[in-house]
């Protein structure tokens, strides 16, 4: 990478972000965001009746729910807005690598998300205020936190490649994260265990493997596991190609 | 194939041997042919949107290019400013190929796509200092371009303006604002006077022939009486194929007794209606 392609995406990226705060879907995303992590860790988890100040069972815990519905709110006008627009023909037909303006635009949805969960901190500051929590969990926590909302940022944006609509891209994409979290669901996947002839349940187990849960929570435990690092970058740079072919694709 | 009203000589359904194609001679000097285009088709499924389609633009010209709608123009358009992939052929922009070295091709070109579409949630000016910072121009030179172009395009007054709230010139015009802001050598215009009014029409033409001294531009219309005006070749283009191709007095020799462009218009390109018996 160049001088000039970093500024490419730079110049993407500065766009994309700006844009994000000059429409008002930004402000009701971080608002609901705050509102339901902050909601459920203390009207359902009740973290203030419990005797510890661990937030990974009450806080994080609750992360890769919201993260499946608002993630795609997010990343839904990444493409389907230039589709719409047909803004595309003008970026594309620029000097930019199509690459560059993926990234760009993935770097400016990432930053949303950065800036919503920064926004969290209140919470840590109440368990440092009423205990004396291990920091270390709540840095890995925060971490896989992040690290999924990406790996949903991401598949959004491989669907928003394809469609020109910001609805069907939202609900497409809601629907492959929830499916992506729920194979690893450990009651799901003894569910679908107890049904299944034996020999199947090695599949099913494989294919559990292939879920965000199992590797969220492994990363919340507070170890960090690069291997679990490894699968959410995986997953990321995965769909960002999906992304390319599709553009590619739709450009025929 | 054959047309009613017009006599074609012998082989006039291959296009390569077309009656109305001139022959424009060679440029002597390879540097001053800004676009090279060679044998270029573009199959969508099973429809061939563009059929072999070769020409070239040097220095100084301005093309025209017609056709009824759906005949293959954008498309066309489309290919060259390197939006869409042909199935085959090759583009090339001032001697840099469209399809080995895109980014470097783009720099030299400047596209205003049909319909002028923009970021709606930008103002004016941040939208031209957007595509200036995507064509490389920072700081100084960037203001300064932002500055000349505003004041070419009159949009001075709408600047802080929000896209959103522009009248349909005024957006047209930003778009077409954001197409020279680098000063290019190559300037494709997809239908540049689609939806202005006659003043600004006028405006816009004038601005075409001026700049078209120093580069190659291609546009398309509607309006046979712009390509007259505006343009020093034509490039008539009938489904997929390049039907007629010379300057625009000696496209009005092509059909006997025709006294405008017009009239040549209708003769050499089919109107739907027939092409519908015909199929």
């Amino acid at each position: 990478m160049n001088n000039r392609n970093i500024q490419n995406t730079i110049a993407v990226f500065k766009r994309e972000f700006l844009a994000y705060f000059n429409s008002p879907v930004l402000y009701v995303i971080v608002v609901i965001f705050l509102l339901a992590s902050m909601g459920f860790t203390f009207f359902f988890s009740r973290i203030l009746d419990s005797e510890d100040v661990s937030l990974t069972e009450r806080f994080f815990v609750w992360h890769p729910w919201i993260f499946t519905v608002l993630a795609p709110a997010v990343g839904m006008r990444l493409w389907s807005e230039e589709h719409r627009l047909g803004t595309i023909e003008l970026l594309l037909t620029m000097p930019v690598s199509p690459w560059q303006a993926i990234l760009g635009k993935f770097f400016a949805a990432s930053c949303v998300w950065f800036i919503g969960l920064m926004l969290t901190f209140p919470i840590v500051w109440t368990v440092c205020y009423l205990g004396e929590p291990d920091m270390g969990p709540i840095i890995s926590g925060y971490t896989a936190s992040y690290l999924y909302a990406l790996a949903c940022l991401s598949v959004t944006c491989a669907v928003s490649a394809i469609t020109r609509s910001q609805v069907v891209c939202f609900i497409v994409s809601v629907a492959f994260c929830m499916v992506i979290a729920l194979i690893g669901d450990p009651g799901v996947t003894h569910t679908i265990v107890a049904t299944v002839p034996s020999w199947a349940e090695g599949v099913v187990r494989f294919i559990s493997y292939f879920s965000f849960m199992d590797h969220f929570f492994e990363l919340t435990k507070g170890i960090f596991v690069f291997r679990d690092v490894l699968y959410f970058l995986s997953v990321i740079v995965v769909t960002l190609i999906i992304t390319n072919l599709a553009l590619r694709a739709k450009r025929a | 194939m054959q047309r009613s009203a017009i006599e074609r000589p012998e082989g006039a359904n291959n296009h390569t041997t077309s009656p109305w194609r001139q022959v424009i001679p060679q440029p002597t000097d390879p540097n001053d042919v800004m676009i090279q285009v060679k044998n270029l088709i573009k199959v969508f499924g099973t429809k061939v949107a563009v059929d072999d389609v070769s020409f070239s633009v040097e220095k100084g010209e301005v093309l025209g290019f017609l056709g009824p709608n759906g005949a293959g123009k954008s498309t066309t358009m489309r290919m060259v400013t390197g939006y869409f992939r042909p199935t085959s052929g090759s583009v090339k922009l001032c001697g840099i190929d469209m399809l080995e070295e895109p980014e470097q091709a783009k720099q030299r070109l400047g596209y205003l796509p049909e319909n002028a579409p923009l970021y709606s949630d930008m103002t004016v000016a941040s939208f031209l200092s957007f595509c200036a910072e995507m064509r490389g121009l920072h700081g100084a030179a960037r203001s300064k371009a932002i500055d000349r172009v505003l004041d070419l395009c009159f949009l001075d007054n709408v600047r802080n303006q929000s896209v959103d709230t522009l009248s349909k010139g005024y957006r047209h015009r930003t778009c077409f604002a954001q197409s020279i802001i680098h000063d290019p050598d190559v300037l494709i215009l997809d239908e540049p006077t689609d939806g202005l009014d006659p003043n600004q029409k006028h405006e816009v033409r004038s601005m075409i022939k001026r700049m078209g001294k120093d580069k190659a531009i291609i546009f398309s219309t509607h309006i046979l009486e712009e390509v007259e005006a505006a343009c020093s070749r034509a490039i008539i283009i009938d489904r997929g194929k390049v039907v007629a191709d010379g300057t625009p007095e000696s496209l009005k020799k092509l059909v006997p007794g025709a006294n405008s462009l017009d009239e040549v218009f209708r003769s050499i390109t089919r109107p739907d209606v027939e092409h519908k018996k015909a199929a």
